[in-house]
């Protein structure tokens, strides 16, 4: 058995390992920023592998014939295929594998919940009989995407020969991104319209700098637009311009819609007009897409608050808490209404923000907000929980203890509750077909809508779901929009020929 | 989507007039809607009514009253410039009515802001009475131009140096009453719109105000723009900007516009110190 503690004579014998041997190494540590550093700091939180740990991680994966991993991956990336590669070194190989299947691979080797997708199905988790055990297939993922940043290992494909077909993505998040990525390859002329005036959607006004630093962000649209893709930002479809404008006026000939979740819930309780009230959305937004962590240097402000409390319990109640701490707030109070088994947050999110000081107040539902003779918050009024019967979400559902008043203190008010799909694109496009809750009715396996020539995938169908997901649905659509535009080029080709 | 700044106009003191380069919006743009500009990287977004527009130039007007850090430096922009962004037509267009008579009511640079809904109302063959106020007869924007479009043009000037001496709504007592007017617009301060909704209660007259709140996104997106109208929230970005001035809640409006004001002198002396080094 070689010696965990020499790397180099490990990786040395990396190939000859027996598969109890693979088992038995440890699982390479994630170097973190601590956090009493971090909690300052707009700087991103894990600091990624080096070569080493990278290799060392790769030689835990046994390369099972069966991958469940593979299966556990919405869009299906050759997980061993490419850990294979990081274990021989071959970086620009395993980033090459993972962009046949993936086209973020910085973003998804940082915000996929790993842990109930692909890691879940990790045999070496299940041997070990310890989830935490899973070999660390997105921290790979991250180290193979990095590194292919940092030493400019891009490959701009070969344009493929032009279709002569023009597609339009509306909005440049995840979904929007994937889908033009996929349909330049193949030839298409792609435009990505985008209502915001920076590219990336919710990955530059929703998730924090702290866990995804803007510029990758920013490299993987210039990556788009080397390939051939046009960007065109400011543009509000169903108010700037609309879907059937697209189509009938400007030539062309399918429409991608992307648009997202971009409407805030509130919870409707007295109190939510008061200056210090904010949704997560616009706190996020500030904070993130106008910097406002860094005003006055920039104009846009964001109230300041000594106690700040976040009520919600999911990804964006972390990153909205955790932003809180970094703009300065001394206490920062998140308020859930179930217990910590039903917060829908990721593990890591919700470690990384108590590690950085964030109190958690659960089985607390918020009644009213306080406010002063000046109409600033002064504090927030809750009742207390207790589980009852599951509910139709098959978590139980939370009941109010009659009597149980009590006043939180505090001047800041986020409210991260959920979004609903945003109706401008939708409201303005007859002919589409929506539900109650204003979502995109398509084919699930193909993105159609309704309307001819109209594709939608990500939050606009889905309601609040992940980057990952988006990014399956508009690689989905993509080929669904490729097969219906080249069978509309069949009858020329064959004269062609 | 360039936004080149074509001309550009001093209306009054600190009230510039900036015609800019917006082929998709001149085309689309209808009375009341707005655009969000960014003049420049480091700006906020600030929604600005859509004042005229140039199908041959292929432009849109807006007009900018200098009041705080960003509309300073986008004043300060000239023709040739561009703005970093420009966004719109955003909101819906303004509720016009038909062969009636309407009562306009604008203070300070809500007056250029009345001038496509003055318009609009008068190719919609109403009979068009215009009541504007400025601080001063200095103060005074776009006479021409409104009296190109109304049957009457009134002004009220604070000093009383042209026109009525005191404030627009006083101008309208002096004027109208119940029964006057069917319909009715008005645009300016928050105190001068919610002291027109009071005087003209009880007047049978649907007049429609248009809000100006704190933006970011103007696209529904944050919810910061949110009022209260007849009891019920609405996001002015989508769903106004102009709604029933009977109905909303405009001290609610005063106290959440008073949010950043400390901030935005933060700013201000921020860009002052900036500006001595």
């Amino acid at each position: 058995m070689p010696d965990p503690e020499r790397p180099d004579d490990l990786l040395r014998k990396a190939d000859d390992l027996t598969p109890k041997e693979r088992l038995s190494l440890p699982k390479q540590p994630m170097p973190e920023r601590a956090p009493q550093e971090r909690r300052r700091s707009q700087e991103e939180v894990p600091l990624g592998f080096d070569e080493v740990h990278a290799m060392l991680e790769a030689c835990r994966c046994l390369e099972c014939k069966a991958k469940p991993c593979v299966a556990g991956c919405p869009v299906g990336v050759d997980i061993p295929g490419f850990i294979r590669l990081v274990r021989k070194g071959d970086f620009a190989g395993a980033i090459a594998k993972i962009r046949e299947c993936n086209c973020l691979p910085a973003v998804t080797g940082r915000v996929c919940p790993q842990e109930t997708q692909c890691q879940l199905h990790c045999t070496i988790a299940k041997a070990r009989k310890d989830p935490e055990e899973a070999v660390s297939i997105g921290r790979l993922e991250r180290f193979v995407a990095d590194w292919e940043r940092e030493h400019h290992a891009r490959r701009v494909e070969p344009p493929a020969p032009p279709t002569g077909k023009r597609v339009a993505i509306v909005g440049s998040g995840p979904a929007g991104l994937s889908a033009a990525g996929d349909l330049v390859r193949l030839g298409h002329e792609v435009t990505v319209f985008e209502a915001f005036h920076k590219m990336g959607g919710v990955l530059v006004y929703g998730i924090p700098e702290f866990r995804l630093p803007k510029e990758i962000v920013q490299e993987e649209v210039d990556g788009l637009a080397a390939q051939g893709v046009r960007f065109e930002p400011n543009v509000v479809i169903g108010q700037t311009v609309t879907v059937d404008e697209l189509l009938e006026e400007e030539g062309y000939d399918a429409v991608f819609l992307g648009t997202g979740a971009g409407l805030p819930m509130f919870l409707e309780i007295p109190g939510e007009h008061l200056i210090g009230v904010y949704s997560a959305n616009e706190y996020l937004t500030r904070a993130n897409l106008m910097q406002a962590y860094a005003f006055p240097k920039v104009d846009t402000p964001v109230v300041k608050a000594d106690r700040v409390t976040v009520v919600g319990g999911g990804n964006v109640a972390m990153d909205a808490a955790r932003t809180a701490l970094r703009l300065g707030a001394g206490e920062v109070t998140l308020i859930y209404r179930r217990s910590r088994a039903e917060m829908p947050a990721r593990a890591e999110e919700i470690h990384h923000a108590e590690e950085e000081g964030v109190r958690f107040l659960l089985l607390t539902n918020p009644m009213e907000i306080l406010g002063d003779e000046r109409g600033r918050v002064r504090g927030v009024r809750c009742l207390r929980m207790e589980l009852g019967e599951p509910d139709a979400s098959g978590r139980r559902r939370p009941v109010p203890v009659p009597g149980s008043e009590f006043d939180v203190p505090a001047e800041l008010v986020i409210e991260a509750i959920g979004n609903g799909p945003n109706p401008l694109a939708t409201s303005t496009t007859p002919g589409l077909e929506t539900d109650r809750k204003g979502r995109i009715v398509v084919d699930p396996a193909s993105g159609k809508t309704s309307k001819r020539g109209v594709f939608a995938g990500g939050d606009v169908v889905r309601g609040g779901s992940t980057v990952i997901l988006a990014m399956k649905d508009g690689r989905a659509a993509a080929r669904a929009i490729h097969e219906a535009l080249s069978g509309e080029r069949q009858p020329q080709e064959e004269v062609k020929a | 989507m360039s936004a080149r700044i074509l001309s550009k106009r001093q209306l009054a003191p600190e009230i510039t007039l900036l015609e800019v380069e917006a082929p998709r919006i001149q085309k689309r743009w209808r009375a009341g809607q707005f655009i969000i500009i960014r003049p420049l990287e480091h700006s906020e977004r600030i929604p600005l009514t859509i004042v005229d527009s140039s199908a041959e130039r292929q432009s849109i007007t807006m007009v900018i009253q200098a009041v705080g850090k960003t509309t300073r430096e986008a004043v300060a922009l000239e023709p040739g410039d561009s703005l970093c962004d420009l966004v719109g037509p955003l909101g819906e267009p303004a509720e016009i009515c038909a062969g009636e008579r309407v009562l306009c009511m604008a203070g300070g640079v809500g007056v250029a802001e009345l001038l496509p809904v003055a318009r609009a109302y008068k190719e919609a063959g109403n009979t068009v009475v215009a009541l504007c106020g400025a601080r001063s007869d200095s103060y005074r924007i776009l006479d021409e131009e409104l009296r190109g479009c109304c049957d009457e043009l009134h002004w009220a000037t604070d000093d009383g140096t042209y026109g009525f001496h005191g404030n627009v709504v006083q101008l309208l007592l002096s004027l109208a009453g119940p029964g006057s007017f069917a319909e009715g617009h008005v645009i300016g301060p928050i105190p001068m719109m919610k002291a027109a909704a009071e005087a003209t209660r009880g007047w049978g007259l649907k007049l429609h105000a248009s809000l100006n709140p704190v933006m970011i996104d103007g696209t529904g997106m944050c919810g910061g723009c949110r009022v209260t109208v007849g009891g019920q929230v609405r996001f002015a970005c989508v769903d106004g900007p102009c709604f029933d001035a009977h109905e909303v809640d405009f001290d609610e409006m005063t106290r959440r516009n008073r949010a950043y004001r400390d901030l935005e002198q933060v700013a201000l002396q921020h860009d002052c110190r900036i500006g001595l080094r």
